[in-house]
Parts: structure tokens; sequence; C-alpha cells
């Protein structure tokens, strides 16, 4: 019997006022597997991340989580994701632990908050108010989310805007040792990865849209 | 493990508000001001103050709460923390029932507080005040609840105030009838337990209702 994907799209698809984004989208993503969303500005890949953490509710179309439907399993399958959108949800008024404890799981511990922060190199800032920190360091406190997430999936969207590059060689060693224990990771970026066994996978915009263009 | 969400939302919006004290007193800082302008405006007689104490208050303690919906899940929505509020793995009204309770905490509790002092001001009856204390504090939870709902319905949009106060006023109407009746049978030296009774249920069927009409209006302005 094969193994059940960790996720499969059945044709997803999405219409917004009428107007059809992308052709329905049907993958599937195994445990260990890192996807990278391939398309140009405006093809649709923040709203194909969205669509699948179910912020948006598709048109038609399916997701399944370990097989089943996740309108079956929703709680289930929230519990299992993480995403980090293009706005950090970083409050600005907050410092980089207030906000790291706030959204990190319950049982999260003082100490681990501390050294997910120290491992995205914002040692020294944790009591910080976050707006006297640079676009790159709030970036780096939304990404601290990964040092603390217990979520097997992962939807990270555009995550390496405004990061350096060793921030970068840190936030892949990291994602590299996610897939190892049996995570996945589905991410757009216009950056080439220097991981192996990235899989690309290119959205198709509709027909209806490359009339329009 | 389930109002982890409840909580965490309460105690992160308290914490947002005492970061911004200004912003979060000036609902407070306008119901004070105005309250000083009606002697100068109406009358100083406090025969003719202590007739219209009850629905100025009431009307005072609306506008002042309506000023401080706006921004209710505007700052959420910006930054991107609603979105991670509508995918967290819990019941979507217990977060939004934490944000409605700091809102209240931070506007209608200290509103109710001052009370004291504006009914003073406006030479209410001593008798009066235990009941517009108690009224205010039914009553301005419940324009908290009514008020979220609104909000997140515009929260999308730039300039959603004029918006959110024609939608909810309506909605307010109920409320100030009952709780400035509640006032004033006081005044008059009635029993006013009933209107208070009224307030109390209009405030229990906003608990239950409106994290859910909340809820369903934030997914439906996110589905964007």
């Amino acid at each position: 019997m094969p193994k059940t994907p960790l996720l499969t799209v059945d044709r997803l698809f999405f219409e917004r006022d009428d107007c059809n984004i992308f052709e329905p989208i049907s993958f599937s993503v195994e445990a260990g597997d890192i996807v990278q969303i391939e398309g140009p500005n405006g093809a649709g890949k923040t709203t194909l991340i969205r669509l699948l953490t179910s912020a948006l509710q598709p048109t038609s179309g399916s997701i399944l989580f370990c097989g089943e439907n996740i309108a079956n399993c929703y709680y289930e399958y929230l519990a299992n994701i993480l995403y980090i959108g293009h706005q950090p949800a970083v409050k600005l008024t907050l410092s980089a632990d207030e906000n790291l404890r706030w959204m990190s799981p319950a049982i999260t511990t003082a100490a681990e908050i501390s050294a997910a922060l120290a491992q995205v190199g914002l040692r020294g800032y944790e009591d910080v108010p976050c707006y006297s920190l640079s676009a790159g360091q709030h970036r780096r406190v939304a990404l601290a989310r990964l040092f603390t997430s217990q979520a097997k999936v992962w939807y990270l969207d555009e995550p390496f805007t405004a990061i350096d590059k060793q921030g970068v060689s840190i936030l892949q060693a990291r994602m590299a040792s996610h897939v190892a224990t049996g995570g996945c990771i589905l991410l757009s970026t216009h950056q080439d990865l220097a991981m192996d066994k990235v899989r690309k996978y290119s959205i198709e915009s509709h027909k209806d849209r490359e009339q329009q263009q | 493990m389930s109002n982890i969400g409840f909580s965490a939302y309460l105690r992160r919006d308290l914490l947002l508000s005492y970061r911004r004290l200004g912003e979060a007193a000036s609902p407070l800082i306008f119901f004070l001001l105005v309250s000083i302008l009606i002697p100068l405006g109406v009358s100083p007689d406090p025969q003719r103050l202590a007739e219209l104490a009850p629905g100025i208050i009431w009307v005072m303690a609306l506008l002042a709460t309506l000023l401080s919906t706006e921004g209710l899940f505007a700052a959420d929505h910006q930054d991107g923390s609603l979105e991670q509020m509508l995918i967290a793995p819990q019941l979507l009204a217990l977060p939004v029932l934490g944000k409605v309770t700091a809102h209240w905490l931070v506007t209608g509790l200290p509103l109710t507080l001052v009370s004291p002092l504006i009914g003073l001001m406006l030479s209410l009856p001593a008798v009066a005040t235990v009941p517009m204390m108690a009224s205010l504090a039914l009553g301005t939870a419940c324009l908290s609840l009514i008020g979220a709902v609104g909000a997140a319905l515009t929260v999308s949009l730039r300039k959603g105030g004029l918006l959110l106060s024609i939608l909810v006023i309506p909605l307010y109407i109920p409320v100030i009838i009952f709780g400035s009746a509640a006032v004033q049978t006081a005044v008059d030296g009635f029993n006013w337990l009933g209107p208070l009774s009224v307030l109390a249920a209009m405030l229990c069927a906003a608990i239950a209702l409106c994290p859910w009409a909340i809820g369903g209006a934030l997914r439906l302005v996110s589905s964007n």
C-alpha cells in the first residue's frame, strides 16, 4: 500500500470577482518535501498559500491532510500548520520576546523563546520594543516561530524578504532540519534555495487572465 | 486548553493598550471634556441639568465607545495578526471575545468608574448614581460587543468610520433606551431594576451571539 501523502491538493480552484486566478491546482506533498511555489508577480502565489492555510475558502476543490479532507479534521489540521505571511504579524509596541511568546504554542517555555530569538540573531534585542527594530529584524522576530513551532506543515510566503545572507543560511539550515524530522515546507520565494531535494511548482495563470494581459 | 485563545488575546490587548495609554485613554478624555462643556453650553441651572443628565451621560458614553471601536481590528488587520487569529486551531469566537473584553476593560469600565464625577457635574441626584453605574457597566459591554461586529465588517476599509457609525448606531438604540431609562426611573424615584434587567438580558444575548457574528464577519472580510 502506498504511503498517504501529508498533504494532497485536489483540483483547487479560486475565483475572485468572477475572475479565475489560476488553473485548477493538484499536487501532493510527502513528509520531507520542500516545495517552492514559483510564478511571476501576480500569478497567485500568495493566494495559493492563503488557500492552503484555509484563511481563504476555495471556490472548488479540496485539501486533504494525511488523506482526510481538512473540513473533517479542521482543528487538527490548523494545529499542524504554521503560516508566516507577507505581513509578519509583529506588534510594534511589544518586545521581540512578547511577540514570540504570543505567537508560539502555549507550552513553550521562556528558555525556549529566548533560545529561538538567539537562533535568529536577536540575542540582546529580546526586550527592545519592535518599533525600534529594522525591517529585517521584524521578519526575524516572525521567523523565530520556526524554532518554537511544533507544526508539521510550514507555509512560508516570501520568508527571505529583507533577510541578510547569513540569516538566509540559518533559516535554510532550520528548514533542512524540519524536513529531515518528517515535516514538509511549501514556500514562495524568488531566490534559489541552496538545498537539495527542492521541488518546484509553477503556477499557471488561468487562460482568462492571459487574455486580459 | 480551550480558553488559551481567550486569555492570550485578552492579555495581549491589555498590554498593547497599556503601551499606548494616550490612545487607550482617549474615549475617557472625550467623555470628561464633553461633560465639562454641557453645563457651559446648556445651562448651569442644576434643575435643568438634572433633567437632561441621564440622557446626556448615555449619549456621551455611546459616542465615546464608538470613537474607540473603529480601531478594534484595524491594527491586527494591517500587521497580519488578524490572519493568524483566523487560522489558529481554536474556535474563533474565543479570541474574538478576548479582544472585545479587553476593549471593554479599557473603555467601558473606566467610563463607568468616572461616571459619578460626571453625574456630580451634571447635578444628577445622588439616588441615581448606583443605577447609572450599573447601567453603564452592562450597557457599555453591550456597546463594545455590538460595535465590534461593525468594526469587523468595516476592517478592510481605509476610512470605515462613517460606515461603522451608520451600521452600529441603529443597533445601539435599544441599549441607550433602556440604559437611560434605568437612570431616569431612579431619578423619578421608581424601581430601576426593570430596565436594568432588560439591559442585562441584552448583554447575555450579545455575549452569546456577537462573537459568532464578529468571527463570521472577519472571515468574510479576509476572504478577499
